[in-house]
């Protein structure tokens, strides 16, 4: 089957700044596709391009295995749900969703059919015939019309930008799981734009991290956090960040040596006997939670190291240790009844079956 | 008003405080009857029969209060060898004025919405040109226009005088709906776009809903602008044409003998009237529409 969105070789400027450079993107039906980067690195713009609200530099795009390039957003089978969710705010909420229906000459059964339906989907009901400035639930049910005039259309491709980023943090993660739940249960096609990395992790089937508008990475969650294709990428993802510790490596009988410089004078030493041909400087990569307590972890593959623990952070289910290696911060996630103590060592086991290795000079991954 | 006493300062200063605002009362009210002193002697004089404006005071009420001067003034009074008093060219300011202030402030809605939310390639500069529109001296004009409502066969007719005012109202009415239109979120465009609505329907279905704010705002200010204006209407009218204006000022010029005072009052009065009568009925909405800030879609 065609993909169900294909772009290929994309460019788009404003005059001479060129916002998106040689974008390269397809996803399947069913697939849940999230753009994720810093704000400005040109996501909204992509969505935007993807929905024909904006016309392209360069390249071509199809969606449902059409060509889109050139056609206008009203006939690309599309439908947006917008950061400010762009409510027509002399309209009812009934109105609101029923607009598109009514611009397109749908009947009015059809109409009043669909928009009882959607309704009752969302459990907007008591809402509809009141104006958007008398939503008094706020942002919540404002969000909610703004899904339900989407999905009054049943597209091909949903769109949404940032839908949730207006929402109090508790709200939030209560709307993403909604959204989520939506997506398995429809299985439908989605493109969504966030600067949330948790929420691209939940919510996504495929990644793609941009940076500049320039795309670093597409994958899935897993490919994305396990095996960041950059220091970009490693930094972005995932939270508190990966570790990125610069170290020298040294060929020896069994695989590689790592050494890092530790703030107590001698550096401590990691065998790693997976990855060879390494260069001889690196930034190691490990995740907070490839770092555990040696007294309650064993196993192969695992490198213990004592390092002293500079600052001990609990946080409920873990606890966060501090520690000055190879001049950075390093944090590892702990179990909550670790014997950290600040300002003593602890002998910690470092999983080198999980680590990435980078570059200092390029930034690009090297295993 | 706002908080006086945040001028001054120091606590200690109670006294000041309440001498300042007293002299602030006291101005305000002066300037209050500067103002309403001219009012104030039209409204009594036109109440006058002319031997008491001969004999009485100038500020002193009406002895004996008469509509005489009114109905002369109505119907009555000569504009020339006319003597028809104003009601007539009342009407052609009605007929001017009403069309011209609808095209106008049509016209301008629909230009705003274009430089506001679509912004096409030069849309600053379109904008730039008709801004500078609405500062170009009027005696400046004269003579070109003149030539062009001759040339389009509309010379001294009401649809050319129409046509002037439209031309010279569109400068403010873009101005007006541009910066109205401006604050509303440019994603209200997109979301009625993948809509499917085009062009005209988001105009009519989204934007002019949302709009009566600044409509008030264009409308008065337009109704005010036309209604009072002399210069077009002396220059491109001919007898029959004219507006209330330019029978005003000839009912007061062409009075031969004994100057009636009254009667020039109750005209200016009536002049006056529709441009009063605008203020009082939206006068409300002119300040609000003017603070209207974004709309929160
Ligand atoms: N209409 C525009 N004209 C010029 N530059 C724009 C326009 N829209 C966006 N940009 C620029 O494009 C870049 C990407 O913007 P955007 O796609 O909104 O970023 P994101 O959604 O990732 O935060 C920004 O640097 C922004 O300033
Ligand atoms: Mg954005």
């Amino acid at each position: 089957m065609a993909p169900i969105l294909e772009i290929n070789n994309l460019f788009k400027s404003y005059g001479s700044v060129e916002i998106l450079k040689d974008i390269n993107v397809a996803i399947e039906q069913g697939d849940f596709l999230v753009l994720v980067g810093p704000s400005g690195c040109g996501k909204s713009t992509l969505l935007n391009c993807i929905a024909g609200l904006e016309p392209i530099t360069g390249g071509q795009l199809s969606i449902g295995g059409k060509d889109m390039t050139h056609v206008s957003p009203k006939d690309r089978d599309i439908a947006m749900v917008f950061q400010s969710y762009a409510l027509y705010p002399t309209m009812t909420v009934a109105k609101n969703i029923t607009f598109g229906m009514k611009v397109r000459g749908v009947d009015q059964a059809t109409q009043d059919e669909k928009l009882a339906h959607v309704a009752t989907q969302l459990q907007i009901e008591p809402l509809l015939n009141r104006k958007p400035g008398q939503l008094s639930g706020g942002q919540r049910q404002r969000q909610r019309v703004a899904m339900g005039r989407a999905l009054v259309r049943d597209p091909k491709l949903f769109l949404f930008d940032e839908p949730l980023s207006n929402l109090d943090a508790k709200l939030r993660v209560e709307m993403r799981t909604e959204i989520k739940a939506l997506h398995q249960r429809l299985g439908a096609s989605m493109v969504y734009v966030t600067h949330d990395q948790i929420e691209a992790m939940t919510l996504a089937t495929k990644i793609v991290v941009m940076k500049g508008g320039v795309i670093q990475q597409i994958g899935t969650p897993s490919e994305i956090y396990n095996h960041p294709a950059n220091l970009f990428v490693a930094d972005f993802m995932g939270s508190p960040a990966m570790n990125l510790i610069p170290a020298k490596t040294k060929a020896n009988g069994k695989g590689v040596e790592i050494e890092i410089a530790s703030k107590s004078g001698d550096p401590i030493t990691l065998i790693d006997t997976k990855n060879k041909d390494l260069p001889e400087d690196v930034i190691l990569g490990v995740r907070p939670e490839d770092i555990a307590d040696a007294s309650l972890r064993g196993g192969e593959g695992r490198q213990e190291a004592d390092c002293l623990i500079d600052i001990v952070e609990p946080a409920g289910a873990d606890t966060f240790a501090v520690m000055q290696l190879g001049g950075k911060h390093v944090t590892a996630r702990l179990h909550a009844e670790t014997g950290a103590v600040a300002g003593q060592n602890l002998n910690l086991v470092f999983d080198l079956g999980k680590v990435s290795y980078f570059a200092p000079e390029t930034g690009e991954r090297l295993n | 008003m706002t908080d006086l006493s945040y001028t001054s300062p120091r606590s200690g200063s109670r006294t000041a405080n309440i001498l300042l605002r007293w002299a602030l009362y006291i101005m305000l009210g002066l300037f209050a009857l500067f103002y309403l002193m001219p009012l104030f002697v039209m409204v009594i004089t036109s109440f006058k029969s002319l031997d008491e404006i001969r004999t009485g005071d100038l500020i002193s009420l009406p002895r004996e209060v008469t509509f005489d001067a009114w109905r002369t003034a109505w119907s009555g009074a000569c504009t020339g060898i006319q003597c028809e008093g104003v009601r007539p060219f009342f009407w052609n300011s009605v007929l001017i004025a009403i069309p011209a202030v609808l095209i106008s402030t049509l016209i301008g809605a629909l230009n705003g919405y274009v430089v506001a939310q679509w912004r096409f390639k030069g849309a600053n500069l379109f904008f730039a040109l008709m801004l500078f529109g609405c500062f170009i001296p009027f005696q400046v004009v004269l003579l070109p226009m003149a030539r062009m409502l001759g040339l389009m066969g509309m010379a001294g007719t009401i649809p050319g005088l129409i046509f002037v005012h439209v031309i010279y109202g569109l400068g403010f009415t873009t101005l007006f709906f541009r910066n109205y239109y401006v604050s509303i979120p440019s994603e209200l465009t997109k979301a009625a776009k993948v809509d499917g609505a085009g062009f005209f329907r988001i105009f009519w279905s989204i934007f002019l809903p949302l709009s009566l704010p600044i409509i008030v705002v264009t409308v008065i200010w337009q109704f005010t602008q036309i209604w009072n204006d002399f210069l077009f209407g002396v220059s491109f009218s001919q007898a029959g044409t004219q507006p209330v204006t330019v029978a005003l000022n000839n009912i007061v010029n062409s009075t031969t003998g004994v100057k009636a005072y009254n009667v020039d009052m109750a005209a200016a009065i009536i002049a006056a009237l529709p441009t009063l009568f605008v203020y009082v009925v939206a006068g409300k909405y002119f300040v609000r529409g003017l603070t209207a800030g974004s709309v929160k879609g």
